[in-house]
């Protein structure tokens, strides 16, 4: 019904005015029926004896038919308004759910963290008792210190192979180029638990004498060397961690570094080749300015990535021998010691870390829209 | 005649670095495949390469899957050690968690960026200019409060929450990466359906998400890795309730027990595993081609 229709056929007065009653009611009751059937369904769910494949796949149909189910009737709402209306209306309904979902996810808990961070575990009010504790302690200490060596070695590590392999796998045939590729890129897929089994069949250590089921421990001691405890012995330990994070990101940096150097005019590289520069000269001179932006990018991406880094030491140590980190000692502040305050206060930290990113991002969109 | 015989060697060099390396990445996910088939004592006695040296006379079974399926345990009798873990429920757990937590980020971002791209409204930019912010904030921010909401309100432990959870967490790149795509689509073909007269819904639903194909499968592939790899949400929000524990918790638990039972942990984690090395290399272009679109951005 717009506002032509009505124009065309006039109706009476009470004929409009039982019209729109009956629209707002509907309005009012289809809303209302779907939420009761969602609530029921999820009281269902969260209460059920069924077996687990059943109670699988109702809350998988819930879940996505509800939030679809949301939309078609945020919409039929919408339609029962006035053109002007509908087109104030419409970019909420668009726009509305994520905008608000990222408020109270992300933005929201922002503030909310930091306030956190100002209470000790009882709830009462320290100031900034709980980031004195994260700037002092010696586990604290120690886990910013590995961040940064997983900062430094790991994000160079897993972007020099990268860019390592993506320059080298460019100039074999291209099936062995995809097939290397493939099997670079594979751990990306893998969890970082996974991983963790993985590499304890890599890492593990039995004493002298005894058969070695480590990879590396057998490699050693094949060589006649010593077997060696790889994830006890500090400081070396947290290096052996920061490999595992270096075999699971290389394949991305390799992949978006692959696409930059394909992108660059062969031409280029040809001209050079042909005035006597080395290869070695190619790669330094053109390669690298040639996809410096997305070095960056790269760069920036797996740092983000390691700061946050958790799992792994979570799954291979559990943060003991000396190989704590930020984020595994936030979750241990958690429910280990049930100390929401100094958990809140290390998130925070690792928020601080990464302003100069959001910085340079939002800079770089003001720069790039100015016709937003 | 020199120039080219090491033009010649430099390319063999080239070649057996680059199969070193390859080598050297494939040997670990190895080691893990191999052994996921040895009998339980041989694994823990003697490394997984010692079959390669007499393959025919390896030892090789089935059980460590059996045994972590909880399929036939009866026939295996009183030798199963850790008969107990049954990683079945937790493989639909984490397919429960996943599959909402894939699609509904992608289609509230969807539906979001269709809005910032093509409908005009007051307070457009500084919404976009709010996402663009939260590119970069981790998630460990948001866990403490959210939690403490999740427990006030009874979703502590349900899917519904872990569900919201991902969503909050994958929105901001889903949004990000759909707008880039959605904007970019032509022009005149969505004018030529408003001048039909055609509302923003029909639009949504009959234009843009067939065209915006491409960039929601590629997102779609790198939140259903990401979310069936994830341990950090799942241990946050779904601690409370073990039943509905996912893989990567229970991956967690089983490497906690030391020593004992590593014949059960080679096959759960390669059972972990197999979803999404399958999603992944099915659909790897369309992945590649999102992870490029992402990384246009800063």
């Amino acid at each position: 019904m717009t506002a032509i229709d009505e124009v065309k056929n006039p109706e009476t007065l009470w004929e409009r005015f039982t019209a729109n009653i009956v629209r707002i009611l509907i309005s009012i009751a289809i809303p209302t029926i779907t939420f009761i059937i969602l609530r029921a369904i999820f009281i269902f769910l969260r209460d059920t004896d069924a077996p687990t494949w059943l109670t699988a796949i109702v809350a998988i149909i819930w879940g996505v038919g509800g939030v679809a189910l949301l939309y078609v009737i945020a919409n039929y709402i919408v339609d029962q308004f006035s053109d002007k209306w509908k087109a104030r209306l419409i970019p909420f309904i668009f726009i509305g759910p994520a905008v608000a979902i990222l408020f109270y996810f992300l933005a929201l808990p922002t503030l909310r963290s930091f306030y956190l961070s100002l209470l000790d575990r009882t709830g009462s009010f320290v100031w900034f008792k709980n980031y004195a504790f994260v700037f002092t302690n010696k586990t604290m200490l120690e886990a910013f210190k590995n961040n940064l060596y997983w900062l430094i070695f790991g994000t160079g590590m897993s972007v020099g192979f990268g860019l390592i392999i993506a320059v080298l796998a460019d100039r074999v045939h291209p099936a062995l180029e995809n097939l290397v590729k493939s099997i670079v890129f594979m751990p990306y897929a893998i969890s970082m638990i996974g991983a963790s089994v993985i590499w304890r069949f890599v890492y593990d250590f039995r004493p002298v004498g005894a058969e070695q089921i480590g990879l590396l421990n057998a490699i050693i001691v094949g060589l006649g060397g010593e077997p060696q405890a790889w994830l006890i012995q500090g400081p070396w330990n947290t290096f052996f961690l920061i490999i595992i994070l270096v075999w699971l990101q290389t394949g991305y940096s390799m992949v978006i570094l692959s696409a930059a150097i394909k992108g660059m005019p062969r031409e280029l590289m040809e001209a050079a080749r042909i005035d006597g520069a080395t290869e070695v000269q190619v790669f330094f001179r053109i390669t690298i300015p040639y996809i410096a932006g997305t070095l960056v990018t790269v760069t920036t991406t797996v740092v983000i990535f390691t700061l946050k880094i958790f799992d792994i030491v979570k799954g291979m140590t559990g943060g003991n021998f000396g190989t704590e980190v930020i984020a595994n000692q936030q979750v241990t502040q958690m429910f280990d010691f049930g100390d929401f305050g100094r958990g809140s206060a290390i998130a925070i930290v690792l928020l601080i870390l990464v302003i100069p990113v959001m910085y340079y991002n939002l800079r770089n969109f003001s720069e790039q829209t100015e016709a937003f | 005649m020199t120039q080219s015989s090491k033009f010649t060697f430099g390319k063999l060099s080239v070649y057996l670095i680059v199969i070193l390396l390859a080598l050297i990445w494939l040997v670990p996910t190895l080691g893990l495949f191999v052994s996921s088939f040895r009998p339980g004592d041989e694994v823990l006695s003697n490394g997984w390469w010692t079959i390669l040296a007499n393959p025919g006379e390896a030892n090789l079974t089935l059980d460590n899957y059996k045994i972590v399926l909880g399929i036939g345990l009866e026939e295996l009798g009183g030798t199963v050690r850790g008969g107990d873990i049954n990683i079945f429920k937790a493989v639909l757990n984490s397919l429960t968690v996943t599959i909402p937590a894939v699609i509904i980020p992608i289609l509230i971002a969807a539906f979001a960026a269709y809005g910032f791209a093509w409908i005009k409204f007051p307070g457009r930019k500084p919404l976009f200019i709010m996402v663009v912010a939260l590119l970069v904030v981790p998630l460990q921010i948001a866990l403490i409060p959210i939690l403490k909401d999740y427990i006030k309100i009874d979703l502590n432990g349900t899917f519904l929450g872990v569900w919201l959870a991902h969503t909050g967490f994958g929105l901001v790149l889903a949004t990000y990466l759909l707008y880039n795509y959605i904007s970019g689509l032509p022009r005149d073909i969505l004018e030529s359906a408003f001048l039909d007269g055609a509302s923003h819904f029909t639009i949504f639903q009959r234009l843009i998400l067939p065209l915006s194909m491409p960039a929601l499968a590629s997102f779609a592939i790198f939140q259903f890795i990401w979310v069936w790899n994830d341990l950090l949400v799942a241990l946050v929000f779904m601690n409370a309730n073990p039943t509905n524990e996912v893989l990567t918790q229970k991956l967690l638990g089983m490497l906690g027990t030391f020593g004992t039972d590593w014949h059960l942990l080679t096959s759960g984690a390669f059972i972990s595993m197999i979803i999404p090395l399958v999603v992944f290399f099915s659909l790897q272009r369309y992945f590649v081609r999102g992870l490029l679109a992402g990384s246009v951005k800063g």
